[in-house]
């Protein structure tokens, strides 16, 4: 059994100590949010928060969790960035938002007021593919207290 | 090279007092010389012929002038990075044809005296930083087509930032005594044992691509160690393997093997390349083939010539390699099976230091825009520095007969901090 | 062609059959998909409690055709739109509307759904007139109630239990005054969205039924690899692993749990050995040797007028590699047999022709296979959606009872999805003293662009099973929607042109249809031709299109982009481009203007801002418009600054994201911009795909102003731009 906290719920899961987090969120605890993309660490589709930090849950073994507090989108209880998505209509098939959202949050949380340089910089390492960029963008800005469309 | 360090011996514990004694020693050494005279401004633009400003173009992609002079591809060579040094930061200037924060009023004579002895057109020492201990031995000719290029490219009205250097080494005179005891003036000196190809290559390595900047310790003033040309040294706390004997490469570099890794940036039998690396291969990638190759046939003929090993894979039930790393570097994964060598074969996992595996776990490697290239994701965020001191600990006892690193955990927090 | 033409049958059939065609002259022609399914009740029903269920046979592909749909109905039927349930495709419950493709949704279900509930709430009027005793004319409906001018009331709900909408609809409806409409032309939020923010089930990847399993297929590592004998044995014990399944060289694995399945399929790759032969044609040669290859002829059209004299003949080549959709999403399906039928749960674009298509390749009748669409990642065309559904039902079926669900890997998607086929089009044209183009010659070579399965024989499954079903040949999309020849009708008026549409039957590497098809090449030559014979003529590009143009939608929109751009004409220098064009001169009229700086040392094309007008006819959601364009714009940036996909002679090379890069976020525009130009009371046309042509031409435009090189070979990747321009 393994045990890791997620959304500030302790659980028991039995899964393989290498098994990614991304597979124990989707399939043990039924969470939808995070995403699988890619398995490798390239699109950021299973982007959670770790300890403030957003991570790639695909490449995560549940194994280094002990002690550690996961975060997912069903854990934001609707926070400025979901409203701000929201507003901002920042999808189109939405299937990288939940990832978006949180890489999102985890950069609000570490600098409040970022530059659209320092957005974009962030967000890179997270694919769209429908080309909802320019939304994604507006709605980080949004959140951010610095409007929303450019 | 990608930065060129004022670094010191790997390891080694370097107190500010004993860097302001020896620079002191230094001072009192040099001080008699420290006066140049200022080169005459030239007004206007002067043409170049294409030929020689294309082959200025790839002269300055070998010597990467791009890497340090230019943060921002919509201002080329308008300055750029702040080079982190163990004396402090220096930043690299504005050399385009910009007439007042750029080199636009340099005479050529004044830009080969800047790549020749480190000295600004006002006659002012510059920071061997810049690497003119190895552009000291480039050929008139080639310091000239570098001048055209140089001299073409757009200005841009730009100031780097000031240098944080601690008194005394922010008086620039210093030098002057560093010179006189690292920088030796000379041409580059054909060895008749050797055919042209090797030759040029030398040129190459030595004169134009100073890979000795990386590869080569330093001393504790930071100067390329003599006797160890290319046996191994630092950059931005990567490690950059010896070029020579020493290399711990498992399997013996060939011209091929190593003009394909310069050339693109990765070899099936090596590996990607990491680190401060990546935007040097990036660089080599402009330059013509054959150059490349020549490169690869100088730096060939130093390197060992190991017996085939095979690929020993000890152990490999560790759950954090498998959920983190086997997607790509298990034996079943795609990338492994479509080319990507074994890690046995990484010349980081092979290596005395960890630094290497160290910094490409925390660091990965970077995406290029656009371009079908290696990618890694950092696991900075991802894995504790005692899951990375294990992970590293794991990939070496798995991928390598070579003993076991110690001290990994003060290792990685190191390496961690100096981001 | 003045017959009413089966557009579903066209769709379904796979292009070319004209089998598929129902000839009903005879009958006065119905609007939209009700030409094919007439029956209101096909489309609406209407519960005794009032609730309204509203049927369709289009999906949602993250376009926003849900939300869309719903203000229709909503607003043509007086009923809120929380009072709607919409049920889309599914083969035991919706119409069959073929593919959700083409942007033909809103012109196909939008017109069906809004005539079918225009005519529903007449039926609901006239019912409530004949209750009440008055005339038809004094009732009015508002929240699902018809009311009388002296106060008396009555509920759809209680209307409806006494009407048989079990009837055609008529050929005509009396339809709203546009004036009057308070949803359609009004931004509303998408349905589908707060789901996807809450991590809410939003996807067939998000399904978890009780009992079920995990499954992955372990796809030929390159076209026709054989499956070797091999031990499956060690593998089949392993942890979780319920079952291997294998039919020749088919090979899968199911497990109870996904990252068991996943660890079972790396054993099963390592394991399996394969014997593979070079079958893929030399990537750097390949647009030549398509160029060479047999090709069928069909002309597209041919002018002939009186003209000036030429004074000025250009002639050029355009070219475009194979290009993948690569959803950030690889496909994913969920299948279970029971009671003698397949019950699949799958993001196809169309869940009739892949009813037939597992039929065949599960050898049961169609009766015993039912389609049930569900979200999945992003489509933009024909991807591997399809595909995976074969695995769900193979695999499902050696498992009876239980529920499997599958997903293909990220490397599985990358080499196995169709992809968008490599293009040539060549272009010869000429000007006259007065700058009028006089003379027009375009040709353009292509494979298909539709392979979408309608038969077992399409499934990639097929061919790796013991018994392969014969594979249809592949046939061209007549026009006017046309594949390879898509928009390879310029809409500019020449006095002379002659287009002819090479048809490539050998296909050296899959293909089928990427969004927009043949038109993101035709309209990146035409438009890029556009500015080399503007420039030709000496005149300012813009004016140079509205000189030519004779369409007045068209030429507004061209205005307007122009105009909201602040495009002066011949002032040049500055990295400024332009194109336009009318997808497939039948849908939306999309104009773009850009500006965008190109890096001189590295070659990379740095986009500005972006100004787009857009004609979509009648204006449903407009923001749903503007998310579509914006989505075309930057999807189309990726294709033309970076898209390539890679392969040796016998495999692809395009395995993840490091080896078919795409566009990150520090790479998109400053600033984008979409304007509407309102059409109130017209058609609706199509808007997904009109962006893409006139966003690569414009970039083709732009860099030749800014860095004064022309780049007709697609993508505009930085060394190709840095070798055009030099040191």
């Amino acid at each position: 059994m393994i045990r890791l906290t997620v959304n500030g719920q302790q659980h028991e899961v039995d899964a393989e100590p290498d098994t990614p987090l991304l597979y124990v969120l989707r399939d043990d605890l039924g969470l939808n949010g995070a995403k699988f993309g890619c398995g490798l660490g390239q699109c950021g589709s299973c982007t959670v928060i770790v300890d403030g930090q957003p991570v790639l849950s695909c490449l995560m073994p549940v194994s280094v969790l002990s002690g550690r507090q996961v975060r997912t989108i069903e854990g934001l209880g609707g926070n400025a960035v979901q409203h701000a998505f929201a507003e901002e209509q920042a999808a189109q098939c939405g299937y990288c938002i939940a990832g978006m959202v949180m890489r999102a949050t985890a950069l609000l949380e570490q600098n409040p007021h970022p530059s659209e340089h320092d957005i974009r910089e962030h967000l890179s390492l997270n694919l769209c593919r429908c080309g909802t960029h320019m939304r994604i963008l507006a709605a980080v800005r949004r959140a951010a207290g610095q409007g929303g469309k450019s | 090279m990608v930065v060129t360090k004022l670094g010191m011996e790997a390891g080694m514990k370097l107190s500010r007092g004993r860097v302001v004694a020896a620079v002191a020693a230094v001072l009192i050494v040099g001080g008699w010389a420290v006066w140049h005279p200022s080169i005459a401004p030239v007004e206007g633009r002067a043409a170049f012929p294409p030929e020689q400003i294309a082959r200025g173009a790839e002269l300055a992609a070998v010597g990467d002038c791009g890497v340090c002079h230019t943060t921002d591809g919509s201002r080329p060579y308008a300055s750029g990075r702040g080079v982190p040094t163990p004396f402090g930061v220096v930043y690299a200037t504005n050399i385009t044809s910009d007439p007042d924060t750029g080199i636009g009023k340099w005479s050529e004579a004044a830009f080969r005296r800047a790549m020749r002895d480190g000295i600004d057109r006002e006659g002012r020492h510059l920071y061997p930083v810049l690497p003119y201990p190895h552009f000291t031995r480039a050929t008139d000719q080639d310091i000239a087509a570098m001048y055209a290029f140089l001299m073409t490219r757009a200005p841009v009205h730009a100031d780097a930032p000031p240098n944080q250097l601690p008194f005394p080494l922010n008086q620039r005179v210093v030098l002057a005594g560093w010179n006189l005891l690292y920088l030796s003036p000379g041409p580059w000196r054909a060895d008749p044992a050797h055919d042209a190809d090797w030759n040029r290559g030398a040129y190459l390595v030595e004169a134009i691509g100073h890979c000795g900047a990386c590869h080569t310790p330093r001393n504790v003033l930071g100067a390329e160690k003599g006797g160890q040309a290319l046996s191994g040294g630092e950059a931005e706390n990567w490690y950059a393997p010896p070029l020579q004997a020493a290399s711990p490469a498992r399997e013996a570099w060939t011209v091929d093997s190593l003009a394909t890794y310069l050339h693109t940036g990765f070899d099936a039998h090596h590996g990607a390349a990491a680190g401060p690396m990546t935007a040097v291969t990036d660089e080599l990638a402009k330059v013509p083939a054959a150059d490349v190759r020549a490169m690869a046939v100088y730096l060939a003929s130093m390197m060992p010539n190991p017996a085939p090993v095979s690929v020993v894979v000890h152990d490999g039930a560790n759950p954090v390699f498998a959920g983190a790393c086997g997607g790509c570097h298990g034996v079943d994964a795609p990338m492994t099976r479509s080319g990507a060598p074994s890690l046995a074969l990484s010349t980081a996992v092979n290596a005395p230091t960890p630094r290497g595996v160290i910094q490409v776990i925390l660091r990965g490697l970077p995406w290029r825009e656009g371009q079908a290239a290696p990618y890694m994701p950092s696991f900075a965020s991802a894995l504790t520095d005692g899951q990375v001191a294990d992970l590293a600990a794991y990939l070496r006892s798995t991928y390598s007969d070579k003993p076991a690193w110690s001290d990994l955990p003060a290792e990685v927090a190191k390496i961690r901090g100096a981001s | 062609m003045n017959a009413v033409l089966s557009r579903r049958g066209l769709m379904a059939l796979g292009g070319g059959l004209v089998v598929g065609f129902a000839l009903r002259a005879e009958e006065p022609a119905r609007p939209g998909s009700l030409k094919e399914t007439p029956s209101l009740d096909a489309w609406i029903r209407v519960a005794p409690d009032g609730r309204v269920t509203v049927f369709t046979g289009k999906v949602e592909l993250g376009q926003g055709i849900k939300t869309a749909l719903l203000q229709v109905a909503a607003e043509q039927l007086d009923v809120p739109v929380a009072q709607i349930d919409l049920v889309t495709a599914d083969t035991m419950r919706t119409p069959n509307e073929g593919f959700t493709a083409g942007s033909h949704s809103m012109q196909d279900s939008g017109t069906a759904i809004m005539n079918a509930t225009a005519q529903v709430r007449g039926l609901l009027v006239a019912a409530a007139a004949a209750e009440f005793g008055v005339a038809v004319e004094t009732l009015t409906t508002a929240d699902s109630t018809v009311r009388a001018a002296d106060g008396r009331s009555v509920g759809y709900g209680t209307l409806a239990a006494k009407l048989n909408l079990h009837v055609d609809a008529e050929p005509a409806s009396t339809l709203k005054d546009p004036a009057t409409y308070r949803l359609m032309g009004t931004p509303m939020p998408r349905v589908d969205i707060p789901a996807k923010l809450t991590g809410g089930p939003a996807y067939v990847q998000d399904m978890r039924l009780p009992g079920m399993l995990h499954a992955r297929a372990i796809r030929q590592p390159s076209v026709g690899a054989k499956l070797l004998d091999f031990d499956a044995g060690p593998i089949e014990a392993m942890p979780g692993v319920v079952k291997v399944v294998r039919e020749g060289s088919y090979l899968a694995v199911v497990a109870g749990k996904e990252w068991q399945a996943i660890k079972a399929m790396r054993a099963l790759e390592a394991a399996a050995k394969w014997e593979e032969t070079a079958s893929l044609p030399d990537q750097a040669t390949v647009l030549d040797l398509l160029r060479g290859l047999p090709a069928r002829d069909i002309p597209v059209l041919t002018w002939k007028g009186e003209a000036g004299a030429p004074v000025k003949r250009l002639k050029a080549r355009y070219t475009r590699p194979y290009m993948m959709h690569g959803a950030i999403g690889p496909s994913c399906a969920v299948a279970q047999l029971a009671d003698g039928t397949m019950t699949v749960w799958t993001h196809t674009q169309g869940v009739y022709p892949l009813r037939s298509a597992l039929a065949g390749l599960l050898r049961l009748p169609v009766e015993q296979v039912h389609c049930i669409h569900v979200e999945g990642s992003g489509c933009y065309g024909h991807n591997a959606a399809d595909d995976v559904a074969g695995d769900a039902v193979l695999i499902a079926r050696a498992v009876p009872g239980r529920p499997v669900r599958v997903q293909w890997m990220r490397e599985q998607e990358h080499t196995n999805e169709p992809y968008g086929a490599a293009m040539i089009a060549e272009v010869e044209g000429a000007v006259d003293a007065a700058g009028n183009i006089v003379d027009w010659d375009y040709g353009v070579w292509s494979n298909t662009h539709n392979r979408r399965p309608y038969v077992g024989g399409l499934m990639l499954q097929n061919a790796a099973l013991p018994e392969p079903l014969p594979v249809p040949p592949p046939a061209p999309i007549p026009m006017p929607e046309g594949g390879g020849e898509r928009n390879s009708n310029p809409i500019y008026a020449f006095p002379n042109a002659k287009v002819v549409s090479h048809f490539i039957p050998e296909m050296p590497v899959r293909v089928s249809a990427l969004r927009s098809l043949g038109a993101y090449l035709n309209v990146f030559a035409i438009e890029s031709f556009m500015d080399e014979l503007a420039e030709g003529a000496g005149a300012d590009p813009v004016e140079f299109r509205l000189r030519h143009l004779k369409d007045e939608r068209a030429k507004a929109v061209v205005s307007l982009a122009a105009e909201k751009f602040g495009w002066v004409a011949g002032k040049r220098g500055e990295g400024r481009g332009f194109a336009f064009a009318r997808y497939k001169n039948l849908g939306a009229y999309c104009a773009i203007a850009l500006a965008l700086r190109v890096e001189h040392e590295t070659g990379h094309i740095r986009l500005g801002r972006v100004v787009a007008a857009v004609d979509s006819g009648q204006v449903v959601n407009p923001d749903g418009i503007r998310n579509q364009i914006e989505g075309a714009i930057v999807q189309a940036a990726s294709w033309t600054l970076y898209e390539t996909v890679r392969f040796d002679r016998k495999r692809v090379l395009s395995r993840d994201w490091s080896g078919y890069p795409i566009l990150r976020f520090a790479a998109a525009p400053e600033s984008i911009a979409v304007h509407i130009v309102p059409r109130p009371g017209q058609p609706f046309l199509g808007t997904g795909e009109a962006g893409q042509g006139p966003m690569a031409a414009a970039i083709a435009n732009a860099v030749r102003d800014a860095a004064g090189v022309r780049l007709r070979d697609v993508p505009l990747s930085a060394p190709k731009v840095k070798a055009a321009i030099g040191v």
